[in-house]
């Protein structure tokens, strides 16, 4: 009863490419929340945590983007899932990076701008991490 | 064909260059400034001071003037005094404690130390004299320390006032000291938490019964909150025997000296202005100030021009922010000014000095200059006329930065210089 998928692709994260991947997302959508939440308080603390949420969103985004890059490198077949899981990473990572100049100006001159793009930052990062992940459930079927 | 792609490129080139407001003829200077759109670019602009040291080189004056380095190896310099026996008293230090809140306020703080002096503040007042009046101050001497990054000097009745980041402070003082004569009285306590604007600029009432303390914001425009706004970004008016203070004039962002105009008694002030709208905005300025007066900060600048970063706004504050007197560009950084004497020579005679430290958030720099602002009728009238030029050479490497300028009555002007940790004196020459 072993599943015999066509062999696209077969890597397995390692632990810490998971554990980063994984982590992008709480960052990220940690830096969402409290745009949203500076959005409708006024209370600039919530804009001081989403500067630095998103700084840590950032750091664990860059390093798995380091990971996709050997494992793209690695693979013997790019086409497919390799490449578009390190394209959405690396379109996550420049957003985010984007997003983080935006949080980096002053009080309101944040908004709206950096709510919008932490919403879509959030999201590709979700869907990065759903693509990463998703190979390392069906290697554990192996 | 080769000659008129070269001459679009240069053209094209100078549009840019004109676009872009670098060159300090298109900053609008005067009564009726004319401001550009705000502009929110992901990275504000910047160009940050490379410090190199004097050398043989000097500060460039007018004709008929000289300059001369009185004092060297101070510890960060500010503002000065002349003392009623000619004696020059010098506040250094520096202060300051805000906690950096962002990623942004980290790097921006590694960059922008680039432009500043490497010395640690003196937390003291020195004392310089020339006994016998040619010029070459042979005493400089330590008139007291221990105190808390000190900014403004006033002297009135035998007292001498002392504004340091957290309280102003007295001495009593005899003609002829050189020393303190013991640790100095508390006036009243001034606004210190966060500090992010740390310097108390300080001037006394010609009658010595009131002391203004000009109390900067603790932000560039509210991005530690509107809670640690609470008594900043305002003038103080300080009852000298009793301590008691009132707000006297508000919305000012930061007031980095104030000087009472000598005929009229009035209050003037110069204030820097915020910054991250683009080159050609907010202009920092030379304005007198009305008692119970509103000047726009944070809500809205020159007037009504609302600065919709400041969030809840505040149309009511907007509709009563008075428009400043004269603008002196935007990011200049106004940290000195003094009212002249006729004893300053006739072009100078009529009119204030204004010390400009000089801009990081310009591609072009602006400021690091002492300017004379003309004055008619009691009112800034005219271009500004620059005064002492060079501290940022034609290489681009930034030797000094004025600070405090003061006007000796016996015709020298004296500049506090706190990159190059010097004071000069300036001089007619005879």
């Amino acid at each position: 009863m072993t599943v015999t998928a066509p062999s696209t692709y077969r890597y397995t994260p390692s632990p810490l490419h998971a554990i980063l991947l994984a982590g992008t997302v709480p960052l990220f959508l940690g830096g969402l929340l409290s745009d949203i939440a500076y959005f409708q308080t006024y209370q600039i603390q919530w804009s001081n945590f989403a500067s630095w949420l998103i700084a840590g969103g950032l750091l664990f985004c860059g390093l798995t983007l380091l990971f996709a890059l050997v494992n793209l490198i690695r693979a013997n077949h790019k086409a497919g899932r390799p490449v578009l899981y390190f394209v959405l990473l690396l379109i996550t990572f420049v957003l985010g990076l984007i997003n983080a100049f935006e949080h980096a100006k002053d009080a309101w001159a944040v908004m709206p701008t950096g709510l919008v793009l932490s919403i879509i930052v959030t999201g590709l990062a979700f869907i990065a991490a759903w693509i990463g992940l998703t190979n390392l459930r069906s290697g554990d079927e192996q | 064909m080769r000659h008129s792609s070269a001459l679009t490129v240069l053209s094209m080139s100078l549009m840019l260059s004109a676009c872009g407001g670098d060159g300090e003829s298109t900053q609008a200077r005067g009564a009726d400034p004319k401001l550009p759109e705000p502009e929110h670019t992901l990275v504000p602009s910047m160009k940050i001071a490379e410090p190199v040291a004097w050398g043989e080189q000097k500060p460039t004056v007018p004709e008929g003037y000289s300059i001369t380095a009185i004092a060297t190896d101070l510890k960060i310099p500010r503002q000065t005094l002349v003392l009623p026996n000619g004696d020059i008293l010098i506040a250094e230090g520096r202060g300051g404690s805000a906690a950096k809140l962002k990623p942004k306020d980290v790097i921006a703080s590694v960059i922008k130390a680039q432009g500043n002096t490497q010395v640690k503040g003196g937390n003291r007042l020195t004392l310089l004299r020339d006994a016998d009046g040619d010029g070459n101050y042979e005493v400089k001497t330590v008139f007291a320390e221990n105190l808390n990054a000190p900014y403004g000097l006033a002297f009135a009745d035998g007292k001498l006032y002392v504004a340091n980041q957290d309280a102003l402070v007295r001495f009593d003082y005899e003609e002829g000291q050189t020393k303190a004569s013991g640790a100095p009285t508390k006036v009243t306590d001034l606004p210190s938490a966060i500090n992010h604007h740390w310097t108390k600029s300080l001037t006394v009432s010609p009658d010595g019964r009131y002391l203004y303390v000009g109390i900067g914001s603790n932000s560039n425009v509210t991005e530690r909150g509107m809670e640690v706004e609470v008594d900043r970004a305002m003038v103080w008016q300080i009852d000298a025997a009793t301590g008691a203070h009132k707000p006297y004039a508000t919305g000012l962002r930061n007031p980095t000296a104030l000087t009472i105009q000598p005929e009229t008694g009035q209050l003037w002030t110069v204030v820097n202005e915020r910054d991250e709208l683009g080159p050609d905005l907010v202009p920092d300025y030379l304005s007198s100030v009305k008692e119970g007066g509103f000047y726009g900060w944070p809500y809205s600048y020159w007037g009504q021009n609302v600065d919709t970063r400041a969030q809840p706004q505040n149309p009511d504050k907007v509709a009563s922010a008075i428009k400043p007197d004269y603008s002196l560009g935007s990011h200049v950084a106004a940290l000195g000014v003094d009212f002249s004497e006729p004893s300053m020579g006739e072009k100078f005679a009529n009119g204030v000095f204004i010390g400009e430290h000089g801009s990081w958030n310009r591609p072009n720099p602006v400021g690091y200059k002492v300017i004379f602002v003309p004055f008619s009728n009691g009112k800034p009238a005219g271009e500004p006329i620059d005064f002492a030029t060079g501290f940022r050479g034609a290489d681009g490497k930034t030797r000094g930065r004025p600070v405090g300028v003061t006007v000796d009555p016996r015709g020298a002007l004296i500049i506090a210089d706190d990159l190059a940790n010097t004071v000069w004196r300036v001089t007619r020459n005879q």
